[in-house]
């Protein structure tokens, strides 16, 4: 095991956030804080409650998964897309590191930092809504799941992507609709049963469920099959990464 | 010094691409420890795909590349660890320190920090006083030796120089060369490629020429001017010819200069050049010169008529 090129790549995408720690940082907190505005205070007087809990404060798994999520994605197909566009790959490939170690390096970066934000957005939250999180350790376990995975995903986008409008297609027209329709500002109780069903399609739905009920011991569904979901969802990113470098897919031809 | 066996064997090579195209045709190479190789070879002749080959950043298609005795995709960490790889394009990270961006290599080819050793490399390719500057902020040249520091970082036992010089000033090609010959000095094999014809003949110990994807040719410099290396004797007659004799046709000279010179070639590696009986013949057929002058074919020449031929 090459450790040290780890920690290099590792150090290297962490240094790249510093450096740009307006963009990566502030602006989704500023997002985040304009979200409870509009949904919390604006919409949020009109709607009392969500199954027992104060609606500000119901959306508040789903705002931190949001931005999870999108974060993940960006983070790990930038830090891979952009050595691949300006060619500084040459060095990663010639270099005596196994696959599994570069991918420790992108995608341990890539969820660090989305972690990092999740729980910068979960403070920023306090400050609007009282919080309550009922099992903590699910909590950082469904966090640290989800931004790996996401992650995971974000890097093979990354590798697939050819121009920066790839790089921005999946997020922009497959996560961000899934997540808002994924539960994050409604419980999927409150839909039509038609709707429901095409919902529970959306694998977004099962993370974000399994999340709040870290908060609130409230569900979608049950937190087994949250688990689950994320887990499988994670498997089949795995095998994709691993037939990206068996095969030296947009890499190596 | 110079052991007999290779520190790169490159066997059956073939690399075809996704879109058919083979850029790589059986290629059969041996580069000997401590030698400074030149890769000949027109534009895409092959040149950068048997290197990213060799490097692991190109897959191959078929055949086998050992290096330092590891074969490159089973030892893939062993073969890698031996090489540095200084690739055409000059490709960095703009918001990168020098220090920075060459400790980075350094770390991932797995060695321990050694400030010591970044610090000579930097000092041996006056960057030294570049050390904290962004790359982006830095010319052509200076980037083109932030990325042989790069590959220097680690402390490699080959180099790959791939177009060192491509669009690099003379004076700046000077200084490359003197690295490299530094570099050899201290042990370090070396494969340059290169369109320059002078940079070989400069720099290299042996050269091979690529052509459309097959070696066609790998030789001791020196050998292979004398084997290949034709010379030309040029007399300035005195006065004008309209023809040439028909008792000089067996030497098959040209005509120039409107009649007032006589070109004869010849081989240096026959036994006999023909010289001396030309001389004794143009005496008989009453030609006098006033001079004479003889010149011998540059790489660039063999490289061409080589290239030609295939």
């Amino acid at each position: 095991m090459n450790f040290r090129a780890v920690r290099a790549i590792y150090l290297f995408e962490m240094a790249r956030t510093w450096r740009t720690l307006l963009q990566s940082i502030v602006s989704p907190v500023v997002s985040t804080s304009l979200y409870f505005v509009v949904f919390g205070a604006a919409i949020g007087s009109r709607i009392t409650s969500v199954e027992g809990v104060s609606y500000g404060t119901f959306i508040v798994p789903g705002l931190v998964m949001l931005s999870v999520l999108t974060q993940s994605i960006a983070n790990a197909s930038f830090g891979i897309y952009f050595p691949k566009f300006v060619g500084t790959i040459y060095e990663i490939l010639s270099a005596p590191i196994s696959y599994f170690e570069i991918v420790l390096g992108y995608v341990g970066a890539a969820a660090t930092k989305s972690i990092i934000l999740g729980l910068i957005i979960l403070a920023t939250a306090g400050l609007f809504v009282p919080l309550q999180i009922h099992h903590p350790w699910w909590m950082l376990a469904f966090l640290v799941l989800t931004a790996v995975t996401f992650s995971l995903f974000g890097f093979i986008i990354g590798i697939w992507a050819d121009g920066f409008e790839k790089l921005q297609m999946i997020p922009m027209l497959v996560v961000t609709p899934l997540t808002f329709l994924g539960g994050s500002f409604y419980s999927v109780n409150m839909l039509p049963s038609g709707w429901r069903t095409i919902t529970l399609l959306n694998p977004v739905v099962y993370l974000i469920s399994g999340f709040r009920w870290s908060f609130y011991e409230i569900a979608d569904v049950s937190v087994g099959l949250s688990v689950g979901i994320t887990l499988m969802f994670l498997a089949i990113c795995m095998v994709v990464v691993w037939w990206i470098f068996k095969t030296g897919y947009r890499l190596k031809n | 010094m110079r052991a007999m066996s290779p520190i790169i064997s490159v066997a059956n090579l073939s690399k075809t691409y996704g879109s058919g195209f083979k850029a790589l045709d059986n290629i059969n190479l041996e580069i000997n420890r401590g030698e400074i190789f030149a890769l000949l070879g027109p534009n895409g002749a092959g040149k950068t795909t048997l290197i990213s080959i060799i490097c692991g950043i190109a897959n191959l298609s078929q055949g086998r590349v050992i290096v330092g005795g590891h074969d490159i995709n089973k030892q893939y960490r062993a073969a890698r660890s031996l090489i540095g790889l200084v690739p055409q394009e000059l490709h960095t990270d703009a918001f990168e320190s020098v220090w920075a961006t060459v400790s980075f290599s350094r770390g991932l080819f797995g060695k321990p920090k050694n400030p010591a050793h970044i610090e000579k490399v930097l000092k041996d390719l006056s960057l030294w006083d570049k050390k904290d500057a962004k790359i982006v902020t830095l010319s052509g040249g200076m980037k083109r030796r932030v990325m042989i520091a790069k590959a220097l970082s680690h402390e490699p036992q080959i180099l790959f120089l791939d177009e060192p010089t491509a669009g690099v000033d003379v004076e700046l090609r000077k200084g490359m060369w003197e690295v490299v010959r530094t570099l050899q000095a201290s042990g370090v094999t070396i494969i340059l490629t290169t369109h320059y014809i002078e940079e070989a003949e400069e720099m290299a110990d042996r050269i091979g020429v690529i052509n459309k994807g097959e070696i066609i040719l790998v030789a001791d410099k020196a050998g292979l001017m004398q084997k290949l290396g034709r010379k030309q004797l040029k007399l300035h007659l005195q006065g004008r010819i309209d023809a040439i004799p028909a008792a000089l046709a067996p030497y098959n000279l040209e005509l120039a200069d409107g009649g007032r010179e006589l070109i004869y070639n010849y081989d240096t590696k026959g036994e006999r050049t023909g010289i001396t009986s030309l001389l004794s013949d143009l005496r008989g057929a009453g030609i006098r010169f006033n001079d004479l002058e003889t010149t011998q074919s540059s790489l660039e020449d063999i490289f061409v008529s080589l290239v030609r031929r295939t």
